[in-house]
């Protein structure tokens, strides 16, 4: 730290206004975009914006689809996204997306303006709290009170963003700041704090790792989000072990991707409406390697009865999700890529491992899969939610496609049906389970990616959260795809209804739904509706041909529930799958205890 | 301060019958000091029900704005490791230690304690001349006093200090402030 002064003292210093050094520190950060909305305690950044064209701003509609869009910007490129706001209720906005930022470790730089650092306290017009309010909300966040330590603060803000497990933050900045002069500094020569998180594994814990690993006979591999967070390299090498060491395979909603669907080892997602594989084999295994994952409570069911006779291994950059919730033999703390580097490395060197051990063990994966666990019943005359994903996967995979999804049934059934093949191709609020996600993180992709298809996987209830964002999508030539699977209902929220609260559809039904057709053309983008199966695939042709946003208003089937499902409070080898999930054994499938559970 | 929450910590959903039994544990805690470093500690705390029994905070580095924060919390084992991790989760904290753990791998029971309090007494006659002899007994110091009253200072382990308030109470107590628990672990190493 000191070094880094006595450095800054001899480079040469640039003088500038507060607002000149956002978008130098923008700049000198690697920034292309910004999403934000302008108001009286931004104004000199945004006239600052208004004289250069290095930095391209994205003007949303409400804050939050600004975050939602910087996330989905962040989550398909790997790099940080950023967004821009006012004081006050242009902060306060801001709070949803650095909630879900910061629940599914994704790098999100939020730049508020402040009032008037002499007005701070004295409840001034637009004020608020915004580092007291974002505080549980950030991994870090900064009010900038000096002029001279705006430029460090911001170079700060993103290492803080990007390093480590990564997570959103906040720099408030008050209006006087912005027009004050002071001395800017580069990010390579701004002093840096203690932050610098542990990325290498113990080896000794690898190479026990590595011989636990050598001695199973049921194993699974289960990644998480951190593989896609750590880099393209990480799914590289995740695909590499999988390939030597010919262990089954499955992932959370926020790892897919990271091992391809294609790939002969996926057993597809686990968790509360994972296939019935994955989580028979968790719940059987004797050794676990948790990747990039954090043994969340969608994940594990009923923790007494998670996988009871395994040894675990946790692979995670932060320690404080080891042992959190379940406990660990061999855990690893480091950067997923770095470490798997390591084992790759140590499995060839040591490990024996003759694969034909493994037989038995996939024989009784195959009699599990032989379940067909996402099978449904298919119908001519209705669209099965289902079947919706199933065709508008078989008429995508080819192109160079991202799917992001809002909140329900949907979001599971696209995590289902929609098979991914490569990391950063998959948006979803994954920690809290955002509503309106999806269509501006939509955006925020098709920003970062001009050429290629982006869909969002909607429900009729999520879309209406932020469907304002179309008038964003328009304004930016980003052709998004809303693809909604209307059931006409909160299908999620009704299905718990049903399978807790003896289906009285207390308020889950969609009532006075807009006509999805004539509101995208409101919009000025394009509007299809489908309700009849031989009609979806020349439909979704079509939706894919149009050059502009487009809302598909795809009428599905509006009872359909969505298994496999493991009950609350149950354990995996209970789940309930689609073939028994009879009305009675839906209503009997969570006994009272389960029922105070989410 | 000491927010007695039901739940002990982690999922919140499914929670595992605790086999384990809480122990009061010491923390020390070298901070950053920037503003609102003491908030993210405490919202910490208060945001996964974690307790506090007793905090103290002072810079102690002056040169490297540094400040030591002093917590005694009470949870079972697994909880006191989730608690120095997400204390370390905390950009400006640069290190936890808990003291209490170190002081058993020292073979000691606990780490060193102590605590300051001002303990003010207001009475005359037989009463008076009682308090001021067992503050005398209790090497309290006062450190004020007219003809109706005495503040002493007294210093020592938390349970001296209760036990010094108890008896002063029949004697005229009138009020009472306590720091908080100060601790460091015995030996020639740093924390
Ligand atoms: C902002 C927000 N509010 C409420 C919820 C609770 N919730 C979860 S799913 C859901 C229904 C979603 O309905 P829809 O978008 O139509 O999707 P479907 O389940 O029908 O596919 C609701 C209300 C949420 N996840 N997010
Ligand atoms: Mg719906």
């Amino acid at each position: 730290m000191s070094n880094g002064q006595s450095e800054r003292r001899e480079m040469p210093r640039t003088e500038m206004t507060g607002a000149e050094m956002v978008v130098q520190a923008l700049k000198d950060n690697g920034v292309k975009h910004v999403f934000g909305y302008p108001g009286g305690a931004v104004l000199p950044i945004y006239d600052e914006i208004f004289q250069q064209d290095e930095v391209e701003h994205i003007l949303v509609r409400h804050e939050q689809g600004a975050g939602h869009a910087a996330e989905g910007y962040a989550r398909s490129t790997g790099k940080a996204g950023v967004m821009l706001v006012t004081s006050g209720p242009g902060a306060t906005n801001a709070v949803t997306p650095l909630q879900d930022a910061l629940m599914d470790s994704i790098p999100l730089v939020c730049l508020t303006g402040q009032v008037p650092t002499s007005l701070i306290g004295s409840d001034a017009f637009q004020e608020c709290d915004t580092v007291g309010i974002t505080r549980p909300c950030t991994k870090h966040n900064w009010l900038v009170k000096d002029v001279n330590e705006l430029a460090a603060t911001i170079h700060e803000a993103f290492h803080v963003a990007t390093t480590g497990r990564p997570g959103p933050v906040v720099v408030d900045i008050p209006k006087d700041v912005q027009f004050a002069r002071g001395f800017y500094v580069s990010p390579q020569i701004a002093p840096r704090t203690s932050y610098q998180p542990k990325v290498q594994g113990d080896l000794d814990k690898i190479k026990a790792a590595v011989e636990l690993m050598a001695s199973a006979k049921k194993p699974i591999i289960y990644s998480g989000g951190g593989v896609i967070n750590s880099g393209a390299e990480a799914s590289h090498l995740l695909r590499e072990l999988v390939d030597l060491t010919g262990f089954p395979i499955t992932s959370t909603l926020m790892g897919l991707g990271a091992y391809p669907a294609s790939g002969k080892n996926w057993m597809g997602m686990l968790g509360m409406h994972g296939t019935y594989e994955a989580n028979m084999a968790m719940h059987d295994c004797d050794v676990m390697i948790c990747i990039g994952a954090r043994f969340d409570d969608r994940i594990t069911g009923r923790l007494t009865a998670f996988s009871p006779n395994s040894k675990k291994i946790h692979i995670d950059i932060d320690p404080s999700s080891i042992n959190k919730n379940v406990h660990t033999e061999v855990p690893i703390i480091g950067d997923v890529g770095r470490v798997l580097e390591d084992m790759v490395r140590l499995w060839r060197a040591t490990a024996k491992a003759d694969k034909k051990v493994l037989y038995p063990w996939w024989e009784q994966i195959a009699k599990w899969r032989a379940r067909d666990s996402l099978a449904y019943k298919m119908n001519n005359d209705v669209i099965m939610p289902q079947y919706a994903i199933q065709r508008l996967y078989e008429l995508t995979k080819g192109m160079d496609t991202y799917i992001t999804t809002e909140v329900g049934q949907h979001q599971m059934w696209a995590a289902q049906h929609y098979h991914f093949e490569k990391p950063n191709r998959w948006m979803t609020s994954g920690g809290l389970g955002t509503m309106g996600y999806g269509l501006p993180a939509a955006l925020g992709v098709q920003i970062a990616h001009p050429d290629a298809l982006v869909i969002d996987i909607a429900g009729d209830a999520s879309v209406q959260m932020t469907m304002q964002e179309m008038s964003a999508a328009v304004q930016h030539d980003a052709p998004i795809k809303i693809f909604i699977l209307n059931n006409q209902y909160m299908g999620m929220v009704r299905q718990w209804q049903q399978l807790l609260h003896g289906n009285r559809l207390s308020h889950s039904y969609t009532e006075a739904m807009p006509d999805f057709v004539k509101l995208a053309e409101a919009y000025g983008g394009h509007g299809i509706r489908c309700e009849k199966p031989d009609e979806l695939d020349d439909a979704i042709k079509e939706m894919i041909a149009v050059k502009k946003p487009v809302l598909f208003d795809c009428r599905v089937a509006t009872l359909a529930n969505c298994f496999p499902m493991i009950p609350s409070g149950k354990a995996h080898n209970e789940m309930l799958l689609p073939d028994e999930a009879t009305d009675e054994a839906v209503a009997n499938a969570i006994d009272a205890k389960g029922r105070e559970l989410v | 301060m000491n927010a007695q929450h039901l739940q002990p910590t982690g999922s919140a959903y499914f929670i595992a019958k605790e086999t384990e039994r809480p122990e009061n544990h010491t923390l020390s805690v070298l901070v950053d000091n920037e503003p609102g470093v003491l908030a993210r500690v405490i919202g910490l705390f208060s945001g996964r029900g974690y307790n506090i029994e007793s905090l103290t905070v002072s810079e102690t580095e002056h040169e490297k704005h540094l400040s030591r924060i002093t917590i005694v919390t009470r949870g079972t084992p697994h909880v006191l490791e989730q608690i120095k991790h997400q204390l370390e989760r905390i950009v400006p904290v640069h290190r936890v230690v808990d003291l209490t753990v170190r002081s058993h791998e020292f073979g000691q029971e606990r780490p060193l304690e102590r605590e300051l309090a001002l303990v003010k007494v207001a009475g005359t006659g037989e009463a008076r001349v009682e308090a001021l002899r067992l503050a005398d007994a209790f090497r309290a110091s006062v450190i004020d006093a007219n003809t109706e009253h005495f503040i002493f200072e007294i210093t020592g382990k938390g349970s001296k200090l209760d036990q010094f308030i108890a008896i002063m109470k029949p004697l005229g107590l009138v009020e009472i402030c306590r720091t908080g628990v100060a601790a460091m672990n015995r030996g020639p190493q740093g924390m």
